[in-house]
């Protein structure tokens, strides 16, 4: 991480890294999505519905995954004073926010006619709304200390105290079993059939793949906007 | 009920908002690198 502190270097590495995200998420997220809606059979209860599953599980999973890349930054910028901690964590939030609200609004879309609700007060409903609100306060957090040309320190801490939401997302559908269905898919493996199960896969490293893109596009502006920043202040100087 | 309205809906909102997102981010990066070569010419 440290070999990327210097942000010429990072700009050759994130120039390349850029395009290639960006064409193996298209081809990716397109191919599965393309998978889940034709190729696979409809779910014994759930029906057609189930085919939401195949972007409603990778929005979740980058909605908690940028926070979580905030978490580090923020980490790397007030242990090592990373001098791309704050840059990149500021670059990830539009994105963590995007698919934080991708995934509130594809489940709650999935809930009218599964559950026969569009919303309820439920454990993993709420803390993933409350997630969506903490990405709004730390977008506006980062611009205001921006704007005010300070270090970022107050957006970190944010982004550490905020990452306490994520063990309790992951843990809402044990502690709270209300309406949202337990875990179906973990680390050693998945209740659901694989003929269901296979795009999967495709829609979860493509829109990871664009996530990333995402937020390097947006670290690349951030830095092209702080050089002109400081060229602009040495002409006035 | 029709399920097939839920389905396209669900899609519709995810890709437009990504699109949304890869667009929003690859113009702004772009204006700010052309600005920074700009004025690195002059």
């Amino acid at each position: 991480m440290h070999a990327l502190a210097n942000p010429a270097r990072f700009l050759r590495i994130a120039r390349p890294t850029t395009a290639w995200l960006l064409a193996i998420g298209l081809v990716l997220a397109i191919g599965g999505i393309a998978a889940g809606l034709t190729l696979t059979p409809p779910d014994y209860l759930q029906g057609e519905t189930v085919r939401i599953l195949y972007i409603h599980v990778p929005s979740a999973w980058l909605g908690m995954a940028g926070w979580l890349g905030i978490a580090a930054a923020s980490v790397s910028q007030l242990v090592w004073r990373h001098p791309l901690g704050a840059v990149a964590g500021r670059a990830v939030a539009p994105a963590g926010a995007t698919f934080a609200a991708i995934c509130l609004i594809t489940g709650s879309i999935w809930g009218r006619p599964t559950w026969g609700t569009w919303w309820e007060w439920d454990g993993r409903l709420t803390s993933m709304l409350v997630l969506f609100f903490l990405y709004l306060g730390y977008i506006a957090l980062g611009s205001a200390e921006k704007e005010r040309g300070g270090e970022g320190r107050i957006t970190a801490i944010y982004g550490l105290v905020g990452a306490i939401n994520l063990p309790i997302i992951h843990y809402s559908v044990l502690w709270w079993r209300t309406l949202h269905q337990g875990e179906s898919i973990g680390l050693t493996g998945s209740s659901i059939d694989n003929a269901i199960l296979w795009p999967l896969p495709l829609t979860m490293v493509g829109f990871t793949c664009l996530f990333g893109a995402a937020a390097l596009m947006r670290m690349r502006a951030e830095l092209a906007e702080a050089k002109v920043e400081a060229r602009m202040r040495r002409m006035g100087a | 009920m029709n399920p097939w309205p839920f389905v396209v809906g669900a899609y519709s909102v995810a890709i437009v908002l990504t699109a949304a997102l890869l667009l929003w981010s690859y113009a702004s990066m772009r204006r700010a690198e052309a600005a920074a070569d700009a004025l690195k010419r002059k």
